[in-house]
Formats: structure tokens, sequence, C-alpha cells
């Protein structure tokens, strides 16, 4: 089965269009939501509604940061502009959205994967994976073989090694990667809304779970026009910058 | 299934037992890491080709290395293509042993060479210029083998040389799964490169260093730095050169050995850019330019020993960083020339254009080639007008290539014969890894409106880019 990965959407209507066309092309049969649906972006309605209508067909979503951000707390170690976001979302949403967001689970386990936001090591806490302490913790949280997460906003894989220290790969966007079945591989998936490695065209991955492969994608969307969103709406204006360049 | 049957790779499989949809025939060989062997498919009737199985040893006390050899080889080898690798066939898994499936090479195996030697120039020349161009199309799908030895190379019935063995490739797009221990170098003690004896593993031209060690022990019938078995005694050779083939062999042609020792320089950028430069020059040895290396009868002394020691301490070996990298700036550019052309402002044209390509590609190799028409009266006579031809045609293509100023390891020319001078250019850019093709333009003169236009027939059929050059008349 052929599985897209869509991590880190952010409210980008735009981004998140043009990876589901290309998903389509690519003969995707499932979709997977690795969180931060919302925050940052100027569509978060539109994002949730075409994301709901897939999970509703049996997708599955996790919650990130920025959808529980969007419930409730103070946002206390949050960025300026990323709070300015979280509490111009809020006010757009409606009890439809906020009870969607709420039945969000943490993590999804499926067959020899785990779907999770973060870090499969405490979710709740939003770690980082920054390094291979961090991805060795995470694989040391799940007995799962392959485990996808997002929250990074870009794309890099970790996989074990004999010695026990994971190591880092570098995807090249396009070439398939062999998911070794004597290893464990934790991949990190680029995000679709707000790409930061100064490559501004959106970011998604197809994981093809019978030839055991895994492929990121970099898909160039119209980020003019969601940037010109973001102005509009009154949002920061770093938010609607930082998408026309990647950053 | 028999429960003493559960580990395929814990001792040898007999004739008969299935694996994986696949009947064992026979073993073929049984190495340090893996045993092969001859299968045949349960179903489906006969292969199209011979099929050989691989299964790793796995059992008590076996190499660790043995199962992420394996991986790495059915990974890489998976993602090549072409007719100087096996063709992968399947893979799988058996009770957690893996297996692999590939195509059978049953043309010859380059260790009987090895065992004739040491060999005549021209056959070294010919063994090792087949095996470069191998590695050369492994090096342009983003692989470099970094375990290149006699043992790992086959041939084809017809003589292509074919890379087995994987076990510790690497492939610049996939993830790099062979451990990286300093104190335990990855290779083969006899033919492992300084820059891999520090973990780098990223440089195409480490198996140039390599070929350079399968040439040695073809030429003398020694191994240049034998074939030591621990990390010290490998590094060495970074400061102690190889004893000259010469000094063993004193007559062998200087050409030979200025091949040789350059394939064996120290430092990548010292040896040849590209594969394809060693295979193109092992074709034409006539046109090597000779140095210093090709006349040295003796190692250097202590006292440039321990220079070069006390240099290394702090200067580390530069690499490139992929392959695809390093070859995009070390293309092989053919530039067709026609001596009987009047036409200044096209020369001119094609002149700049070469002179753009070397800025921008620093490790290019430019070969001009013009092509004589054959002569058509009496035999004897024939012969020596012909000769005197062909040096006035080289003479010429010199005095073309001069106002370029390239230095003499960059430029390669080449006069062929034939009636159909675009069939001779594709024939020529084919076996010479032709990158691009610089090709001028024709006027529009009668003579074209008959005969055709070379450079649109080069454009069509050619293996490369084509760049055509027309000068622009309106701005000369």
């Amino acid at each position: 089965m052929r599985i897209a990965l869509l991590a880190d959407i952010h409210s980008n209507l735009e981004a998140l269009q043009a990876c589901l066309a290309h998903a389509r092309r690519e003969s995707v049969e499932r979709y997977v939501f690795l969180g931060d649906l919302l925050g940052y972006g100027a569509d978060p309605v539109a994002c949730l509604d075409l994301v709901a209508e897939l999970v509703e067909q049996g997708a599955p979503a996790v919650l990130g940061n920025h959808d529980a951000a969007c419930l409730e707390g103070d946002l206390q170690d949050m960025g300026h502009h990323a709070r300015d976001a979280i509490y111009w979302t809020r006010k757009r949403l409606g009890p439809r959205e906020r009870d969607f967001l709420a039945g969000l689970p943490l993590a999804v386990a499926e067959e020899d994967r785990l779907y999770v936001h973060a870090s499969a090591d405490r979710p709740e806490a939003w770690t980082y994976i920054t390094g291979a302490k961090d991805a060795a913790a995470a694989f040391a949280a799940t007995s799962a073989r392959v485990v996808f997460i997002g929250h990074v906003h870009s794309s890099l894989v970790y996989f074990s090694t004999p010695g026990g220290t994971p190591r880092a790969f570098q995807p090249v966007a396009g070439v398939p990667i062999p998911l070794s079945d004597y290893r464990r591989w934790l991949i990190i998936v680029g995000s679709v809304g707000q790409p930061r490695d100064g490559n501004p065209a959106a970011c998604y991955a197809v994981h093809d779970s019978v030839s055991g492969t895994f492929t990121h994608f970099r898909v160039p969307y119209d980020a003019h026009a969601a940037a010109r969103k973001i102005r509009a709406a009154g949002l920061p204006e770093r938010l609607a910058w930082r998408l026309t360049v990647g950053q | 299934m028999q429960g003493e049957a559960e580990n395929l790779g814990a001792q040898a499989l007999a004739p008969g037992t299935e694996v994986g949809g696949y009947r064992i025939a026979r073993a073929v060989h049984e190495g340090g890491m893996a045993r092969l062997y001859a299968v045949a498919p349960l179903a489906g009737g006969p292969p199209v080709f011979p099929l050989l199985m691989k299964i790793p040893k796995l059992g008590f006390g076996s190499h660790p290395g043995c199962l992420v050899g394996f991986e790495v080889e059915q990974m890489i080898l998976g993602r090549l293509k072409g007719p100087h690798v096996p063709r992968l066939v399947a893979s799988g898994d058996q009770n957690g042993t893996p297996w692999l499936v590939m195509e059978r090479i049953e043309g010859g195996r380059f260790v009987d060479a090895v065992a004739r030697a040491p060999l005549d120039a021209a056959e070294v020349a010919r063994l090792v210029g087949a095996v470069a161009a191998a590695a050369h199309d492994l090096h342009r799908q983003h692989t470099i083998h970094l375990d290149l030895k006699p043992e790992n190379i086959l041939f084809r019935e017809d003589g292509t040389a074919v890379l087995v063995d994987f076990g510790i490739a690497r492939h610049a797009e996939l993830p790099d799964l062979v451990e990286e221990e300093l104190h335990v170098p990855v290779g083969s003690g006899a033919s492992i490169a300084p820059e891999q004896l520090q973990g780098r593993r990223s440089d195409p031209r480490s198996d140039l260093f390599a070929l350079g060690v399968i040439a040695y022990q073809l030429a003398t019938g020694r191994l240049p730095f034998g074939a030591p078995a621990t990390g010290g005694a490998m590094r060495r050779r970074r400061y102690i050169d190889p004893l000259p083939p010469r000094a063993l062999r004193p007559d062998l042609p200087g050409w030979l050995q200025e091949v040789i020792l350059r394939c064996l320089e120290v430092h990548p950028e010292a040896r040849y850019a590209t594969a394809a430069q060693l295979a193109h020059d092992l074709a034409h040895p006539e046109q090597i330019p000779l140095t210093q290396r090709a006349e040295r009868l003796h190692r250097a002394g202590p006292l440039v020993v321990a220079r070069r020691w006390l240099r290394g301490l702090h200067e580390p070996i530069r690499t490139a960083a992929t392959p695809s990298r390093h070859l995009s700036g070390a293309p092989h550019v053919m530039a067709a020339i026609d001596l009987d052309d009047r036409n200044d402002a096209l020369a001119k044209a094609m002149r700049s254009t070469l002179r753009r390509a070397r800025l921008a590609e620093p490790d290019l190799r430019i070969t001009l080639l013009a092509v004589l028409q054959p002569l058509t009266f009496g035999e004897d006579a024939a012969t020596e007008v012909a000769h005197s031809q062909q040096t006035a045609a080289l003479v010429a293509l010199r005095h073309w290539a001069r106002p370029l100023g390239l230095p003499a390891d960059k430029l390669r020319i080449h006069v062929a014969e034939g009636n159909d001078p675009a069939g001779a250019l594709l024939e020529y850019a084919a076996a010479h890894h032709a990158d691009r093709i610089v090709v001028g333009a024709r006027g529009h003169s009668v003579l074209r409106r008959y005969l055709g236009s070379v450079s649109a027939r080069v454009v069509a059929e050619a293996p490369c880019s084509v760049h055509v050059v027309r000068p622009n008349e309106n701005n000369p």
C-alpha cells in the first residue's frame, strides 16, 4: 500500500492542496497526518475540512503542539509570532473544529509503524529530535520498526545500527530509500505548510509498505498566494515572508 | 520445514534444497562471508540467463559484518543498471536469514588473468581499461565500489567487465549502512585507498586507487603495498611509495608506469579525474603525456617519507562530496573539428565554447577529433600517403588547439578515417564515454544540401549531450 505522510500543514491550504494532488498522481491509497494541522497560516478551517474528510474515510491523524495550543493553554513556551497566530486561529474555530482537534490521539500504531508528531518518547513533551541521542530515546520508547514524525520542519532519516547509536541520513527528494528489514527507522517528514530548509516548496513523503521504501517529495506551490492571505488576515509579516523563502 | 534447517546460512545447503521459490542446483563458491549457489526457479520455466543465489554465512561465531554487507549489497544492487553489474532478480528472507538471487556471470574470472601475471603492457591496458569502463558506469550511477580487487571482477562472454560484491559499496543517494569504526578500516588491505583509511567513503577516485593496485599486480605479478591486515600497516601507503613497476620489470613501457603510479597517488586530485579518462588513456597509450612518474626507478628516500609523515599529521586528504558532484566537474568533451573548413569565425566560436567549459569544469578532458576521407587509389602508395595525411591532420589539430592553452593532460587528439564522419564521431563518443560533443553548424552551402548535415545526425543519434556551435554573424 502507498501511504502519504503529511506533517506540519500549519493552515496552509495552497500547500496542502498541492501535496494532495501530487499524492494522487503518486497513486497514494492512504493518508496519514502527522500533526500541526493548524497555526501560522491563514486557512485553518479550510485545511481542517480537507483533513477531517480524509480522517472520516479512515486516515489516521495525530495531535501536534500547535493543534493542542489552539484548544487551550497559556502558550508561555511559544515564540510570539506563533502565539499571535494561535490566538488568531482560536477565534476562527467553531465547536465542530474544536471537537475534531480534541479527538486527535497523540500517537497511532499501525502494523509495524508508529505515527506521532514530535517523538515516540513522551509525545506530549513535544521534544525536537535534534540528534542521535533523541533518536535513540524515540526508538527505546516504542517497539514499532518504523516511526514517522514531523515537528522538525525538514526531512531527515535516522536508522538503528548494531553499535547502538542511530545514524542520520539526509534523503534526496524523489529518490526511494529501501527501509531494510534488519534495522529500525525514524523518519522525520518535512513540513507541508512551512518548510524551513531554504527551499519554499512544500514537502511530504510516501511510504510504500509493499516494496518497503520511503520517498520524500518537494512540491512547488503558490507560496505567494498563501503569504498574501497571511498579510490580509493581519498576521505577523514574518509568517508571510518565511513561506516565500522557505525559512 | 525441519527444525535443523532453520538457519539457511549455518552450513552449506544440499542440492535440491528449496529456498524462496528457487531450487539449489549446486554450490558454486564459499567465501568468508557468504555462500553462492547455482539455482533454478521452481516455477515459470527456465530463466533467460543463469541464476546465482547468495546466502550470508550466519551462525555461531560469524562476522557481524556479514549481515550489514548483505543489506548494503541488496540495497545498492537493486538500484544499479547496465552491463557492468549482475542483474538482481529477487531477494527475500527465510527465518531471519536473507538471500538474494542475481544473474550468474559465466564469461571468465579476473583472478585467472592475475594468475598469469606478469602480463605484457597491451594486455594490462586492455584488462584494466575494461574494469575502468565498468567503474565509470558505476560512478555515473552515484555509486562507488570501494572494494575493487581481482576476486570481485568477472567477465561476460564478450569481454565486458562485471563488478560484483557490493558489500561495502556506497550509493550517494542512499543511507550508508556500513559501520564506521576508525580502528577497523573497511576495505581490503591490498587495495584500500588512503582516504578510505580516514573513513572517507564518498570519492569515486578511491576506486581508481584500487585500479592502480590491480594494474600494478598484472604488470609485475606483485602487490604494490603487500596485503597488510592492520590499519596501522595499511596507513604506511600514505607515506611510503610503492616500488616503481619498471624497477621490477625494466621492459615495461614508460606510459604504463605513468598510468599506474598516477592511479596510486595518495591525494585523489593527483590521480585521474575519472575512470573514463583512465580507460581513454589505456586505449590510446601513445598520447599519454609522460612526467617524471614514467622514469622513476626508486622509492622516495627516508627524508621525503619523514616530510610526508609530518605533513600528513595536519593535512587531511581532500575528497569529493559525492560521485555526481565530482563527475560533473570532469566531463569528457569531444570537439569535432573540420580541418577543411576555412570558416575562421566558426573555429573562434568553437574555441570560446571550449574555454568556457574549462572554466566551469576544471577537471574536464577535451578530445579534438577530425575525420579523414579514406584514399581510394593504389595500395602501397595509399598506405604511405595515408600515413602522411594522418600526421598532417594530427599536426593541424594540435595547431588548432594551441590558442586554448590547455595543459597536456587535459587535451587529447584523434584522427579517425571513414566516409561517414557522423558515424565515426558517434562511435568514438560511445566508446570513450563522452559526456558532451561540441560540433560546428555548417553554413548554408550547396554541398550541405546534397550531403546532409553532420551536426544534425550527431544531434539525433549521440549517446550524450550535443552542443552545436554557430558563430554569431551579426556580432563578429
